[in-house]
This record gives C-alpha cells, sequence and structure tokens, in this order.
C-alpha cells in the first residue's frame, strides 16, 4: 500500500482514537487536532521515503505528543500503563519502520462523544462537533451538510471546543445513574448527523451522503461500547432500516420513488435482518425509548410492504407511545397519517389541521405534502393544490419537487 | 434581517428547454414565492431578462458613457432576485437550498446593508 493510502486508512479508523487519547487529560481538542494534524503532514513526507511504520497509530500519535501539547500530562501521568505506553510508542517511533509492536491505544472515543454532547454544550453544535473530532471531518464539508456557512460554522466549532476546555467539561462516561439520560444527547446528535445525510434522497450529493455513513460509524461505535443499552441498539436498527432502503428511492431514471411505491426487492434484506435482530436484543433488556419504538415503526413497514397485510390498530398504538414520549409535531402528523388508513381522510385533517396551529411544522415540507394528499382524498381539489403549492416551494431536492408537481398535476380540476 | 438572494444561472439552458419542461420550471418558482409568501419571508421577487438586453451606464471624465451589453461578461449570469427576511443568515440560507435556481445555477445570498448598519 503507498504510504498516502496507509495514512488514509488510519485517519479514518484511528482519527477519534487519537483525539480522544491525546485530548483526554488536558481536554484541549483544538490543541490535539491542531498537533494531530501536524503529525499526518510529517507522515505524509516521511512514510514514503522511509516506509510505513509498523504501528502507524502509535507512531503518529508520538508524533503529535511531541508537538507540544502534551508538556501538562508528562508532569502528571499517574496511570501506569500510559506511561509504558507513551514509552513504548516513543520507542518504536524513533526505532525503525520494521518494528512491530502490539501497542493498542486506549480507546476513549465514547469518553470523547460525552464531552461533545454535554448538556452545557450547544444543541446545534453537538452533531458537527462529533462529526469533526471523531471522524476528522473538515469545517466546510460539515457546513454545506448542515446548511450554514463555512464561516459561521468554524466559529460555533472553535467555541464549543473552547467551552470543553474552559467550563471543565468532563471526558467521561458517566456514572450508571447518569447514563441513560445523557446518552440521549449523544445519540440524538448523532441522529441529528444522519437525519442531514438522509435529506438527500438520491444520495447523488457526496457530503450529505457520507454523512450518513459517518453517522452509522458512530452509532456502530456506541453499540460496540455499550451493547446492553437498548436505546442505542434501537437508534443503530432504525438507521439500519432507512439506509436498506436506500436504491429503491430512486427509480432506474433517477426519479423520485416514495416509500408505498418502492420495489422491495431493492431494499437491503442483509441491513433489515440486523436491524431486526438489533431490536430484538432492545427488547430484551427491558427500556423502551423513543428510538426503539420509531425503528419498531420501520419494522412494520417492512412487513407491511412485505405481507401486504398491516395492523392499523398496533400501528397507531406506537405512534402514540411516541407521540407520549416526545411530544414531537413531526410524530403527530405521522401518526395523524396512520389514523387515516385505520379511521377515514376527514379523521386524519381534523389532527392535521389542529397541528397548523402550533407553527412548528409550518416550514415542514412532509406536512404540506401530507395535508395535500389528505385533501386530494375528500376532493377538496383546489386547497389541495395550493398545499402541494407550499409542499413544492419548501422542497430542495429537485426530483422530490418534480414527484410533487405531478401529484399536483394529477389533482381532477 | 433582509438577506438578497440571486440567482445565477447560464441564461441560455431556458431556451434549450422543452415547452413542458418551461412550464414545470415556472411553476416551481411559482410555489416557491408562495412558500415564501405563506412563511411570511418575502419581501420582494423578480425575473430579469437576459443580458443581451442589458444596457450599463456610467460617468466617464464627467460624461455619461452608455453601453450595450451587461456589467460582467460571464459563464452564469443573474436571472433574477427574491428579498426575503430572515431572522438570521441560516434560515436565509435554508431558503435559498429550496430556490429551484440552486438546481439548476448558483444562489448567492448577501445581507442587505440596512438602517441598522
Amino acid at each position: 500500500m503507498q504510504a498516502r493510502d496507509v495514512a488514509d486508512a488510519v485517519a479514518r479508523r484511528s482519527y477519534g482514537k487519537l483525539v480522544a487519547f491525546l485530548a483526554a487529560d488536558t481536554r484541549d481538542v483544538a490543541a490535539a487536532e491542531d498537533a494531530l494534524s501536524e503529525a499526518f503532514a510529517i507522515a505524509l513526507a516521511e512514510w514514503p521515503v522511509n516506509g510505513c511504520p509498523a504501528n502507524p497509530e502509535a507512531w503518529l500519535m508520538t508524533v503529535a505528543r511531541r508537538k507540544g501539547i502534551d508538556g501538562v500530562r508528562r508532569r502528571r501521568t499517574g496511570e501506569a500503563a500510559t506511561a509504558q505506553l507513551l514509552m513504548v510508542a516513543e520507542d518504536q517511533a524513533s526505532a525503525s519502520a520494521e518494528a512491530v509492536t502490539d501497542v493498542e491505544i486506549p480507546d476513549k472515543r465514547l469518553a470523547l462523544l460525552f464531552a461533545c454532547a454535554h448538556p452545557a454544550i450547544d444543541i446545534d453544535i453537538r452533531a458537527p462537533l462529533m462529526l469533526q473530532t471523531v471522524l476528522g471531518l473538515d469545517g466546510k464539508t460539515i457546513a454545506s451538510a448542515f446548511l450554514t456557512s463555512p464561516d459561521a460554522m468554524s466559529k460555533r466549532l472553535v467555541r464549543a471546543k473552547q467551552k470543553i476546555r474552559a467550563a471543565g467539561i468532563p471526558f467521561a462516561i458517566p456514572a450508571r445513574d447518569e447514563l441513560a439520560g445523557r446518552l440521549d444527547g449523544v445519540l440524538d446528535a448523532i441522529y441529528a448527523a444522519f437525519a442531514e445525510g438522509w435529506s438527500d434522497p438520491g444520495g447523488t450529493d457526496v457530503a450529505r451522503r457520507d454523512l450518513t455513513s459517518e453517522a452509522l460509524f458512530l452509532a456502530r461505535l456506541v453499540v460496540a461500547m455499550l451493547p446492553q443499552e437498548p436505546e442505542a441498539l434501537g437508534m443503530l436498527a432504525l438507521m439500519l432500516h432507512a439506509d436498506a432502503r436506500r436504491s429503491a428511492r430512486r427509480s432506474a431514471d433517477g426519479g423520485y420513488v416514495p416509500l408505498a411505491d418502492q420495489d422491495v426487492s431493492l431494499w437491503n434484506a442483509a441491513m433489515i435482518e440486523e436491524a431486526e435482530a438489533l431490536l430484538r436484543h432492545a427488547s430484551t433488556l427491558g427500556r423502551i425509548g423513543r428510538y426503539q419504538l420509531e425503528a419498531a415503526l420501520q419494522s412494520a413497514h417492512v412487513e407491511r410492504h412485505r405481507t401486504g397485510r398491516t395492523d392499523w390498530t398496533a400501528e397507531v398504538q406506537l405512534y402514540d407511545a411516541l407521540l407520549a414520549l416526545s411530544g414531537s409535531p413531526v410524530v403527530a402528523l405521522n401518526r395523524a397519517l396512520a389514523i387515516a388508513e385505520w379511521k377515514g381522510s376527514a379523521a386524519a385533517l381534523e389532527i392535521v389541521n389542529a397541528l397548523a396551529d402550533g407553527g412548528r411544522l409550518a416550514q415542514y415540507q412532509p406536512y404540506w405534502a401530507a395535508r395535500a394528499a389528505l385533501l386530494a382524498r375528500i376532493c377538496a381539489y383546489s386547497e389541495a393544490h395550493d398545499a402541494y403549492d407550499i409542499a413544492i416551494g419548501l422542497e430542495r431536492d429537485p426530483e422530490v419537487r418534480r414527484f410533487l408537481q405531478g401529484q399536483q398535476a394529477n389533482l381532477p380540476h | 434581517m433582509q438577506y438578497l438572494l440571486m440567482l445565477y444561472a447560464d441564461e441560455s439552458g431556458w431556451g434549450k428547454m422543452s415547452r413542458a419542461e418551461q412550464e414545470q420550471g415556472v411553476a416551481a418558482y411559482g410555489a416557491y414565492t408562495q412558500a415564501l409568501k405563506t412563511a411570511g419571508v418575502w419581501v420582494g421577487s423578480n425575473r430579469l431578462k437576459d443580458t443581451d438586453t442589458a444596457t450599463t451606464v456610467r460617468l466617464v471624465n464627467g460624461k455619461s458613457q452608455v453601453l450595450d451589453g451587461p456589467y460582467v461578461d460571464s459563464k452564469e449570469q443573474l436571472g433574477g432576485y427574491y428579498l426575503i427576511e430572515t431572522p438570521t443568515l441560516d434560515e436565509a440560507l435554508t431558503w435559498a437550498a429550496r430556490c429551484p435556481g440552486a438546481g439548476h445555477g448558483t444562489i448567492e445570498v448577501r445581507p442587505v446593508w440596512g438602517m441598522e448598519g
């Protein structure tokens, strides 16, 4: 493998691990990132000449440490294991590239995730912060994905990192009694990253598409480290269910295909199976939550499309539970759509109209599309036409816009 | 705060579209304008005629100089604008991303230099 490929592979696999380890004691994430990027630059210059080190991770860590972030730690390293590890790593970096060691850098990425999603960190910057510190995504990519100016995004990231350091936010996995509550913050931030990536249904926008896979990577990381946390399992199951349908969301000519019309054979069966297994395991752990309920609803979608049968009462009950937990207007909207199938469009429209009063859905495209479809079903075509106008105006994906325009054009006049 | 959304695109693209595509395009802009108005952020908007209708004027040595054609010759031309009012740049960017023009060109978002400075 070329030196650059090795560096890329290490960056992908170990970036967050190295940042987490380097910043764990000082809590200075920005300094750790700077030191690490210098180390990567040196690696790209040295490895092609001297060959790749046997343990690239340890090599990078040692060089990054030498870049000066570690004065404090050197003085107060209490952990014998850490001290020895640093020594071994240092030896290795100075020895020839042939040297082989089994130095394992302790994985503190989960602690870093908890720091990024600490209650003292602004909720909107948590997901970007995770993507940058744990995965090494650059500010420009993150800004595009979250539709923010690169300048504003980088300022917010800098401020959040300063806060971690200055406010004394710990790099630690919370104690048992507060773990579940704090974990919700971590999961919500990971899911926010996933949802941003998901808003590009065609997967044509590389920055967005990568975001779903990065978020899946983070979800798997959390599940691997906390395999007995039912909500972490539930969230991974939810993501896998959504991702399993990725290729079915576009027709051969690139057109948008809504869930109801998707070709089931295009769904990724292995991902669905994995999701179902995760959900079954979660259900044995005896603590229900938002993500498990949402994943269960995805299971119900799969079941419906595979068998053609739906138990709408059961589905509405799941939505009831979810709504009670989250109070989210988006959940209320989806619940109304399930009720449309169960009790009819008029009943659903009553709920949808009531939701409009809150105003929180006023700029939510699916709200207007759902409203338009329900209005069409009760033959209120002119109102349906107007609602489609708003849905089309709010949509940013050209293919989805075209699909909605088609629905609007098909309304009887 | 007011933001000007300037829609840049290759103006020759319009003539290459089929009648149906043109109608769909106009309808998409109509829907977008309607969505802006419903959300209460629309201040003004217009579509501009092609740059071959442009005329520039400036004062050179105290004399008006009038020239045919656009000020800048570029691959993508200013074809229209939306003036919107949103609390922050982020909301303005969200609306810019929804503009049909973002799909076939580039939207430049600029804050208006208002009275508040």
